[in-house]
């Protein structure tokens, strides 16, 4: 097995009384994509922030490459790419400027900058918006313009905090094919995410976090064969009568979850479990069955809703 | 790459600066040419005519005429009034704002490269601010000199020297309310009463230390030496070291914030 790129033990992040991590432990494989999941609050950016050296930890023990961020920042700082949550671009210049611009803080020479610019303007299908000021591009163009920077000095862990928050779905699906492409060209990312879909369509192993802690740890399809039945029915009731016909639900499925707009069953056999519910006489504004998600882990974990 | 020899950080962080400047340069070349323009003309002759023709003046100045005497402070506080700007918004902007400065953070670069980029950016755009004044200055035969040319050094410096605390109060400062606060009860003050248009010995004495704590009197004078050709090389070593001093503060004292704002 290789060495691990991202090796956290233990790693402790406070700010003054407020303990944003607590004391977590994560390993991340060279080439793999993984994830943190979890609600706003949860600890996912101030982990983020340590890995990518420019957090100091605050306790507990943080590698990158086998090399301490503590004593050399920069010199992670210069093999990684940073994807932050609220765009770093400039919004004054072109979008080729700020591509080969970001080349100069790594210092690549002028010529190499501007290739890859080329390159990654390519890659982020911005070529014809070369010389467009930032400010004037859709916020999905923004997206994949600040992906294609983080990706201009080569880096071989790519750090994405929550890439398609704000996003209209058209565009996430074109920023996800494009973490796609990096991931079959080798690229390790490491993401944080309140999405289940995207976690689910782009994780190969993740953590979901809560409070400052890990919770659960896995690949998509085996948290959800952990925590979940295999199919979920969604019932809604009229206004206010959740509650009341949620208890003659009673023995339907192996666990009933109580929301404010409506009622989940789990159960393996979701059609089974409707046709159940209609022979007790009950009658939802509206019945779905799907299958289980990420998000119903979540609920199960925390007995929480990720997106609230 | 092997033989490329590493670039200096704070370079690096002045291509970013000079990008912004390549699509305003000729706008803002003619504007930092107008207002020192107006007040050598409003001033100098109107003023000047008045000051000119008082018997004793010219003891008290120690210039030929009124306008020899602005010169020097026009191209120094010209780099104050720019680089104080500079110092507040755009700081702010890059760390609050458009956020550039966390773009920058989390590459190999720091947050001493960030200030050290600003004040070469700031010694920069003085000397350019400065240069454009006293290449017109050069037109006329009253202010024309060679001392105009270690005066635009000068002037870099001064901006320099201001432009480091006010990037550190900018880089600590929660809005931008108090801008216009540093405007006006900071740099105004000390354009009107620190020695540019009459020496300050005509001050009470109490306002002339307000005059030498800043750096910017001490720009003047050695700036006026050269203009004058009254040179005292230790005087001005002193009035220079002072001025240093100030560089070297606020970048100890922006570098030391900034970090924290970056890396929390």
């Amino acid at each position: 097995m290789p060495e691990p790129l991202i090796v956290a033990h233990q790693l402790v992040k406070r700010f003054g009384d407020f303990t944003a991590v607590d004391s977590i432990d994560v390993e991340v494989q060279p080439g793999e994509v993984f994830g943190f999941l979890g609600p706003n609050g949860a600890g996912k950016s101030s982990t983020m922030r340590m890995i990518a050296c420019v957090s100091p930890v605050t306790s507990g023990t943080l590698r990158l490459f086998g090399l301490d961020p503590a004593t050399r920042g920069p010199e992670i700082r210069g093999r990684i790419g940073v994807v932050p949550q609220m765009d770093t671009l400039d919004g004054e210049l072109s979008v080729q400027e700020n591509l080969w611009l970001y080349g100069r803080y790594f210092d690549l020479p002028r010529a190499e900058a501007k290739r890859r610019t080329a390159e990654l303007l390519d890659f982020a299908q911005l070529t014809d918006r070369a010389d467009s000021v930032v400010e004037h591009l859709s916020g999905g163009m923004k997206r994949r313009l600040s992906i294609a920077r983080s990706l201009i000095n080569n880096p071989q862990l790519l750090l994405l905090d929550e890439p398609t928050t704000g996003l209209d779905p058209q565009a996430r699906h074109v920023l996800w094919d494009r973490l796609y492409r990096l991931k079959q060209q080798g690229v390790t990312q490491v993401l944080t995410t309140h999405y289940m879909d995207e976690a689910e369509q782009l994780c190969d192993r993740l953590v979901v976090m809560d409070q400052g802690r890990i919770v659960a740890e896995g690949s998509p399809r085996s948290l959800i064969e952990q925590y979940s039945t295999r199919e979920v029915l969604e019932l809604r009731f009229a206004a206010g009568s959740n509650e009341e016909n949620s208890l003659k639900l009673g023995g339907i499925g192996e666990r009933l979850e109580l929301l404010p707009d409506r009622v989940l069953v789990y159960a393996h056999d979701g059609e089974a479990a409707l046709a159940e519910a209609h022979a007790r006489g009950l009658q939802p504004e509206s019945a779905l069955v799907r299958r289980a998600s990420l998000e119903d882990v979540f609920l199960q974990l925390t007995g929480r809703s990720l997106v609230d | 790459m092997a033989q490329h020899t590493a670039t200096p950080g704070a370079l690096r962080v002045t291509s970013w600066h000079l990008a912004l400047y390549k699509r305003m340069w000729k706008m803002n070349v003619l504007s930092s040419l107008v207002q020192p323009l107006l007040y050598m003309l409003g001033l100098g002759v109107g003023v000047g005519s008045l000051v000119d023709r008082n018997a004793g003046s010219g003891a008290v100045l120690g210039t030929t005429s009124y306008v020899a005497f602005v010169v020097p402070g026009l191209l120094v506080t010209t780099a104050m009034s720019l680089s104080a700007g500079e110092s507040m918004w755009p700081v702010m902007g890059a760390l609050k704002w458009h956020r550039g400065y966390h773009g920058i953070a989390a590459t190999p670069l720091s947050a001493r490269d960030i200030v050290f980029g600003h004040a070469t950016w700031i010694a920069v755009r003085c000397g350019i601010a400065a240069g454009a004044v006293a290449t017109v200055l050069t037109l006329f035969e009253q202010t024309r000199s060679w001392g105009l040319a270690p005066s635009v050094v000068v002037a870099m410096l001064v901006g320099v020297a201001f432009a480091m605390p006010i990037m550190a109060l900018s880089v600590g400062a929660e809005r931008d309310g108090m801008f216009p606060a540093i405007q006006r009860f900071v740099i105004i003050p000390l354009f009107l009463f620190g020695g540019a248009f009459y020496p300050i010995s005509q001050l009470p004495t109490a306002v002339q230390w307000i005059a030498k704590v800043a750096p910017l009197w001490h720009g003047v004078v050695v700036a006026r030496g050269f203009t004058t050709g009254n040179v005292d090389w230790a005087g001005m070593a002193g009035h220079l070291g002072y001025v240093t001093l100030w560089i070297a503060v606020g970048l100890v004292l922006a570098t030391r914030r900034l970090s924290g704002k970056l890396y929390p």
